[in-house]
């Protein structure tokens, strides 16, 4: 104990442990790629080697003589998917343009578009023999970078992309003091751990499993029905772990669809991991994104006219959109302001949306900008926040649901020791190095879908809840575990929660902050409905806390079972609902090197009631170190001669690693918004990260003086 | 005595292979090897007959004992020791999330030491031990680090979990758990983008601290 305290092992926060801890500690979870099923075979994929145009020659003679290979597959053999004809693809974002398929003509869209997948008997034959398939091309010209084709830039279809204005934005130039800057975020890529995969098993004519990597069983499901013209039923998704996504398996990719067409094809279980490399050019990534910030203010810092425009890359084919500017139409009350966003085609993959997504992109930018503010204003970065606070919702003048944004900024400040932040730059050493504070929030809607859940109570006392929901890692288990267990009334030790079965009740995609708070509601309200079935057995003057394997027993039943489909209150549309982060960070930075380290990070949540501490906590503290690889490390880097990338992989693409970061601190406000759920818990898988950019390039201009307006901040970059 | 090899191959292969590359040298003795025209090999080559020739005699028997429980199997040299583990003898604990040796995701032990298993030729490992996730606990008694991962939540979505904990093992071991600085740098090549890091090394510490047996 005393050599505890030597250590100084800081006390972990209270609640359950993770109900799939065990699974995941002894190497029992099985991932998507760990279904290994009789007689299977293995796929590997032919990347382009050119970036744009039509493949003139395939050759696959070598490839298809090579031991064990089972089938080589091109556009010249591969069959036409009947759902390819006609319909709407589930799988395509909300806006313009068409899903990438494979093997349907011979046109390449980008470097690393797959041209063939070679079929064999094991992964080493499969991908000896996939370096045998050779192709030539007609080549194109093309333009992979975003950065000459802004002009091109063009507003997305769609109300919610046209151009926002209120008052009049232009109001910026008439104040006493502005700061009109441009920001530049580079391609960002989710790089989860565990590789894309998938293992398609057709186990008759017209019925398919797959074992598959996604975010969301039912809307696989029903991509995969729509492609092969089967009833959704006839195909079960099963996702029992997702080792990380982020966002990079929110959407049903091509080469899904083609390994279910390759096991039809040869009438085997075919399984299909996706290398590294192809992490970057097959399951999206975050676009590069130029921005720029036109904010005015009076001298005592009351902002007066507001400007955030984006321009964004998409891919040649496909319009990729994100909430990038919407932060600045309510984030702060500002009488004027206006939002222009804007997309521009290049010859990648479609972008897709990585944690926090366009609001991740859009916080560094403006809280960057209102920092640069403060500093002309000399006003406390936070004291500026405050005076622009808003009280209801700008944008729509609603109240909000609840928001203890004010509570977040004092705490946190209190925790970080923000009094001894230096307010002129570059005046604070220790040791050599230059000390700096900096501090930047972030917000994203907090809101309820639909989901069903089934609650079952069965004979031997344990309460099953099933439903089709994935788990990313974010703990969607164990929160659903303490849901039930605060509505029910039992143990958590006594309820099982079933997910990532599309044949469960159907349940949203995770992402986008929302499953705690519409799974949660539902398994909140299955819990109550099945207690009130309960009581009705058992009649009045029953205990409100029975021992239900007994009730159950007296009365001859198996089991007790509840189905209950839920979503938010129609109370919820007169009301603005967000859920707020602040974070503080304190960086030191070597002067003559230009190395940034991470000295200390708070991060506060406003996100209501807490209903899982542990795993929250988890996934804040996870989301501060996604937003400090934002910031000073992450960018994928494409050789634009040859539209290639040139650091795909996890030595060149820098993540954080152990020695990159110290303790961080999450704390939480914890106060419930009923009005959005009956737990009154709010999401923050992306507020956890939005800010979090902003906060630490504010603290590098605090330390040196220098203000970096494009991530990533590289010491390269920092010691010039 | 054949059937031993049949672990390691597709479709059964090896059910009447016997022992393939003894049988290959049998019966291919050098005098009809210098016996074969050139005419005969070029046309061979070119039927691609000589890489399913290669298919049966390049198989390599590889004695290892992992978990505790000897394996004898027949694999191509090309094979990784992480494939082996996941692909063929299904100890998918170990996982794969680069195949470069960059992300520590496959870290296992090998005679004690931990190694990138994608790094490492599954025949590098004959006649060595190895110890995966799947061998860490006595039964269902968890190892210390798997219990203190488990209290101090040192992971999300559990990917690299498996590497993490062999790593964490191999670090106290090594005597490199000696504070939370070399914790970090010792750490270093296990990477885990959930961003479990300050909860992994908490663990590290309370193992360390806690003086038991690792």
């Amino acid at each position: 104990m005393k050599q505890q305290e030597l250590l100084n092992i800081p006390p972990f926060t209270e609640g359950i442990n993770r109900v799939d801890g065990k699974l995941k500690v002894t190497g029992a979870a099985k991932y998507a790629a760990e279904f290994n099923l009789p007689n299977m075979a293995w796929a590997v994929l032919v990347p382009s080697t050119i970036t744009k145009g039509t493949i003139s020659t395939i050759d696959t003679k070598a490839a298809e003589r090579a031991p064990g290979v089972l089938k080589v597959i091109t556009y010249l053999n591969a069959p036409k998917l009947p759902g390819y004809d006609s319909g709407k693809d589930p799988s395509k974002p909300p806006t313009g343009g068409g899903p990438l398929r494979l093997f349907v003509d011979n046109t390449v869209k980008f470097n690393g578009h797959p041209i063939a997948m070679v079929v064999a008997d094991s992964f080493e034959r499969a991908t000896y023999a996939a370096s045998l398939v050779k192709a030539t091309y007609n080549k194109e010209s093309f333009q992979t970078d975003a950065s000459k084709v802004l002009d091109k830039a063009d507003t997305p279809k769609g109300p919610r992309f046209a151009d926002y204005k209120r008052g009049n934005p232009e109001e910026w130039q008439n104040a006493p003091v502005k700061v009109e800057e441009e920001y530049i975020i580079p391609i960002e890529v989710h790089n989860p751990m565990e590789l894309s995969a998938i293992v398609a098993h057709w186990t008759a004519d017209d019925k398919v499993t797959v074992y598959d990597k996604t975010q969301g069983v039912k809307s696989t499901q029903n991509a995969i029905a729509q492609a092969f013209k089967l009833p959704p039923d006839n195909v079960q998704v099963i996702t029992k772990f997702v080792g990380g996504a982020f966002g990079n398996a929110l959407r049903t990719w091509p080469h899904e669809t083609a390994t279910v067409m390759a096991a039809q094809m040869i009438k085997r279980p075919v399984k299909l991991v996706l290398t590294r490399e192809m992490q970057f050019n097959s399951v999206g990534f975050r676009p590069y994104t130029w921005q720029k910030i036109r904010i005015g203010a009076t001298a005592d810092g009351k902002f007066t006219g507001l400007i955030h425009e984006a321009r964004a890359q998409t891919s040649s084919f496909e319009e990729f959109t994100e909430g990038t500017v919407n932060m600045a139409r309510f984030m702060y009350a500002c009488p004027n302001v206006g939002t222009i966003y804007k997309i521009t085609p290049v010859d990648t993959n479609t972008p897709t949306w990585m944690r926090g997504p366009g609001e991740a992109t859009g916080a560094f930018a403006l809280e960057s900008a209102i920092d640069e503010l403060a500093y002309k204003l000399n006003l406390d970065p936070i004291e500026l926040r405050i005076r622009n606070h808003a009280d209801t919702d700008p944008e729509n003048g609603k109240p909000f649901s609840t928001k203890y944004l004010k509570e977040a900024y004092e705490m946190g400040a209190d925790k970080i020791g923000w009094k001894n932040r230096p307010s002129k730059p570059g005046t604070l050493t220790e040791d050599g190095w230059l000390i700096g504070y900096g501090m930047g929030s972030g917000v994203f809607g907090a809101g309820r879908g639909r989901a069903t859940v089934k609650a079952t109570m069965q004979s031997d006392g344990i309460l099953l809840l099933q439903t089709a929901v994935t788990d990313i890692g974010v703990g969607t288990g164990t929160a659903m575990t303490q849901i039930a267990a605060d509505a029910f009334g039992i143990p958590s030790s006594k309820i099982k929660f079933e997910l990532g079965d599309s044949s469960l009740p159907p349940s949203p995609t995770q992402g986008g902050s929302m499953i705690t708070s519409t799974v949660g509601g539902a398994v909140h309200d299955a819990c109550l409905a099945l207690k009130e079935k309960f009581q009705q057995l058992i009649g009045n003057g029953g205990s409100d806390k029975p021992d239900y394997a007994k009730v159950l027993k007296d009365k001859g039943l198996q089991q007790l079972d509840v189905t209950i489909t839920s979503s938010g209150s129609s109370e919820m549309r007169d009301f603005s609902s967000y859920s707020y982060s602040v974070h503080f960070v304190q960086v030191k930075v070597h002067p003559k090197t230009g190395v940034t380290r991470i000295n200390k990070v708070v991060s506060v949540a406003d996100s209501g009631h807490i209903v899982s501490p542990k795993t929250a906590r988890s996934q804040v503290v996870g989301g501060a170190i996604g937003g400090i690889g934002m910031a000073l490390m992450e960018e994928a880097v494409i050789d634009h001669r040859f539209g290639r990338y040139v650091n795909a992989d996890l030595a060149g693409y820098h993540v954080p690693v152990h020695a990159d970061i110290p303790q961080i601190d999450a704390l939480f406000v914890n106060k419930p918004d009923y009005k959005v759920n009956p737990m009154g818990a709010k999401g923050m898988g992306e507020i956890a990260l939005i800010g979090m950019s902003a906060a630490v390039a504010n603290a590098i201009y605090n330390a040196t003086g220098k203000r970096f307006r494009e991530l990533p901040i590289t010491p390269d970059k920092v010691m010039i | 005595m054949d059937e031993q090899y049949n672990e390691g191959l597709p479709d059964g292969q090896g059910q009447s292979a016997g022992n393939p590359r003894r049988d290959f040298l049998k019966k291919s003795t050098l005098l009809t090897a210098v016996a074969l025209t050139p005419g005969v090999a070029v046309k061979a080559a070119e039927n691609h007959v000589d890489e399913h020739v290669a298919a049966v005699f390049e198989k390599l028997p590889v004695d290892i004992e992992i978990n505790g429980v000897k394996h004898n199997v027949l694999v191509e040299p090309r094979v990784t020791l992480l494939d082996l583990l996941r692909e063929q003898l299904n100890l998918t604990g170990t996982k794969k999330g680069c195949d470069y040796g960059q992300c520590g995701a496959c870290t296992v032990h090998v005679d004690g030491h931990r190694v990138n298993s994608c790094l490492t030729l599954a025949v590098m490992v004959d006649g060595k031990k190895v110890t995966t996730i799947e061998g860490l606990a006595k039964g269902d008694e968890l190892h210390p680090m798997q219990e203190a991962f488990i209290k101090h939540d040192g992971f999300q979505c559990g990917y690299c979990t498996p590497g993490q904990i062999m790593s964490a093992v191999a670090c106290v071991r090594e005597g490199h758990a000696g504070s939370e600085m070399e914790i970090r740098e010792y750490m270093s090549g296990n990477i885990c983008r959930c961003g479990a890091y300050p909860n992994i090394v908490n663990a590290i510490m309370e193992v360390k601290a806690g003086g038991q047996q690792v």
